[in-house]
């Protein structure tokens, strides 16, 4: 815990970082690798960058990314996302070589994880539980889970670690249980450590519920459209009991009593 | 040895070939007087992407901005509007955070303190659902350490009580304005919304009722709608448009202002480089402000300064007094 409470004392950095390997894992989806030594250095599982448009198409907002993956020795982090808009296909049209500004690393992420931790992640909600799922070798389980086959974009090749134990889940049955995350955690909910989950918010607000039910601490990773980045805009703002919090720097992880999420 | 020489014959020789003087190599003043404010050079943090300045202070150092002007404050805190509070736009953003803040005295307590000793000129946005937390807040605010100015948002269109009242009309711009101006000693800027009919006399009105200078614009009005949901996009379904977009209305409405007062202009709205900026100052603005452009680029304070350092290098201008009004009021050659 010592060291996370060190680390979240970093400041953010921007840097000029070289685009290293890009790959479309799956039709719309990228891994893009980045050169990023200050950040790899002090990002833990749960934070995120800002990924800064290339000047030439300025103006437009920088992209909030968790990081997938850190890499302390080479310097890199790598991030996966879906090629949705505007600004997520000018970051995929970057091309090995080519440097892109990043501010990070942002917010406040997970704790360390306890034995027998369940992570659950909702499509892209897998970005930040796969750096989570790596920060340690204890016993523990991902739930993931999509709509369909197609939405379970990250290569399982990524998801091959010691002590890992992968449940998937799609609502059309086209891989793994047909149904959803929440099935499968109700399914487990009895027997886990802690609940650490990422995903669209209806998932996050079952979790919460799920979990609180089987008093089982769960941790959430939420998402806003994002502005600074920083926390000085308060654009990012997640209901909470006791008023609006900021996503990117109160969160994007928050203990799941603490925020009012949408069903 | 024979090198050594050629270089320095060489140099000699260039500043001859273009008459360079020792004068005309001197960096230029960015120094300006806004509304009784001395400024290091002539740009600020606008109020509200800026938050209290401690979050970008870790991106770069605050005394390389002229001034900071902090994110509106209310008497009470104010909650803020329900999300989403922002959207992206062409050229720009919508944004409704609803004035956000931690109230008057958990800002003094916790906010203004670290901001002290920061290198750079402090100036607090202030705001009100009436007249009389108007007054409160600019009352409280007087003679406090650290405080260099304060800045009157009658404009915001986020506010549903009150705000957007105010800045509207001349008479209750006037009216809001006198009493503020009874409660303080500070430099009083007041800032201007760009959604009424007649700015100038909206502007006028705020000069002869004692304001020291005008900000201006605050945010277009605008909305969007969600096509999946069909609903407004945003939690507050109205919000104000920034950014590049809103440039050049801005720009014309610092024109029509500087050029119906005698009070000084801070300019804003849009700016995103110095060649923008310029614009501004030679439009009749005495220093101008960054907001939603902080949010491309961090690092865009630092780019205008040097970037306007080396516009009145070039041209040969000592300092910006020299381009302030120029467009309106050419000076003819120097």
């Amino acid at each position: 815990m010592s060291r996370l409470n060190k680390q979240r004392g970093a400041k953010p950095k921007q840097e000029n970082c070289l685009v290293g390997n890009k790959q479309i894992i799956a039709p719309g989806y990228c891994r893009l690798t980045l050169y990023a030594p200050l950040i790899a250095r002090e990002v833990y599982p749960g934070q995120f960058v800002e990924v800064y448009m290339p000047p030439e198409h300025q103006p437009m907002l920088p992209r909030p990314f968790s990081v997938y993956k850190a890499n302390q020795k080479t310097g890199e982090i790598v991030i996966l996302f879906e090629i949705k808009g505007q600004g997520t296909r000018l970051i995929t049209a970057a091309e090995p070589g080519a440097t892109l500004k990043l501010l990070g690393p942002l917010g406040h992420g997970f704790p360390e994880l306890p034995s027998d931790a369940v992570l659950v992640a909702g499509g892209m909600g897998i970005a930040p539980l796969v750096f989570l799922a790596s920060s340690t070798d204890l016993p523990r389980t991902l739930i993931y889970g999509a709509p369909t086959v197609a939405q379970l974009a990250c290569p399982s090749s990524d998801l091959d670690m010691p002590g890992l134990t992968i449940l998937e889940a799609t609502e059309d049955g086209s891989k793994g249980d047909q149904g959803t995350t929440v099935d499968l955690l109700i399914r487990c909910i009895n027997n886990v450590g802690a609940v650490f989950a990422c995903g669209p918010s209806p998932m996050l607000q079952a979790v919460k519920k799920i979990s609180d039910r089987a008093a089982v601490k769960a941790w959430v990773s939420v998402e806003e459209r994002m502005a600074c980045g920083i926390g000085a805009c308060v654009g990012c703002a997640v209901a909470t009991p006791g008023g609006y919090k900021r996503v990117c720097k109160d969160g994007p992880v928050f203990a799941a009593e603490e925020v009012i999420l949408s069903e | 040895m024979n090198k050594k020489r050629c270089q320095a014959d060489l140099e000699s020789k260039t500043n001859n070939d273009y008459g360079l003087t020792n004068e005309s190599s001197v960096q230029p003043d960015l120094r300006v007087n806004l509304a009784g404010i001395e400024l290091a050079n002539p740009i600020l943090a606008a109020s509200g992407p800026f938050g209290y300045g401690h979050q970008y202070r870790e991106l770069f150092d605050l005394s390389l901005l002229g001034g900071i002007i902090v994110k509106g404050i209310s008497p009470e805190p104010w909650e803020g509007n329900p999300p989403p509070r922002l959207a992206e736009t062409t050229g720009g953003m919508l944004n409704a955070i609803g004035l956000q803040n931690p109230g008057l005295e958990k800002f003094l307590k916790e906010y203004l303190p670290s901001l002290r000793g920061s290198g750079t000129k402090i100036i607090v946005n202030v705001i009100g659902c009436s007249v009389d937390e108007y007054a409160a807040v600019a009352s409280r605010l007087d003679g406090v350490e650290g405080i260099d100015g304060l800045e009157l948002n009658i404009s915001c269109p986020n506010v549903k009580a009150g705000g957007i009242a105010f800045g509207t009309d001349p008479a209750s711009t006037g009216n809001v304005v006198s009493t503020v101006r009874k409660q303080t000693g500070l430099p009083l800027l007041i800032k201007l919304s760009p959604n009424v009919t007649d700015i100038a006399s909206i502007a006028r009105a705020a000069e002869e009722a004692g304001a020291d200078g005008l900000s201006l614009i605050n945010t277009l009005s605008g909305m969007l709608i969600d096509l999946e949901k069909k609903t407004p996009l945003l939690g507050n379904t109205f919000g104000g448009l920034s950014g590049p977009a809103i440039m050049p209305v801005a720009l014309k409405m610092v024109w029509q202002v500087a050029g119906a007062v005698k009070i000084p202009v801070l300019g804003m709205g849009g700016i995103n480089s110095a060649r923008d900026a310029l614009q501004f100052i030679m439009a009749g603005a005495r220093a101008v402000a960054v907001g939603t452009g902080l949010f491309y680029n961090p690092d865009l304070p630092a780019e205008i300064k040097e970037g306007i350092a080396d516009y009145l290098q070039q041209h040969r201008f000592p300092d910006l007094k020299s381009i302030e009004k120029i467009a309106q009021d050419p000076k003819g050659e120097e």
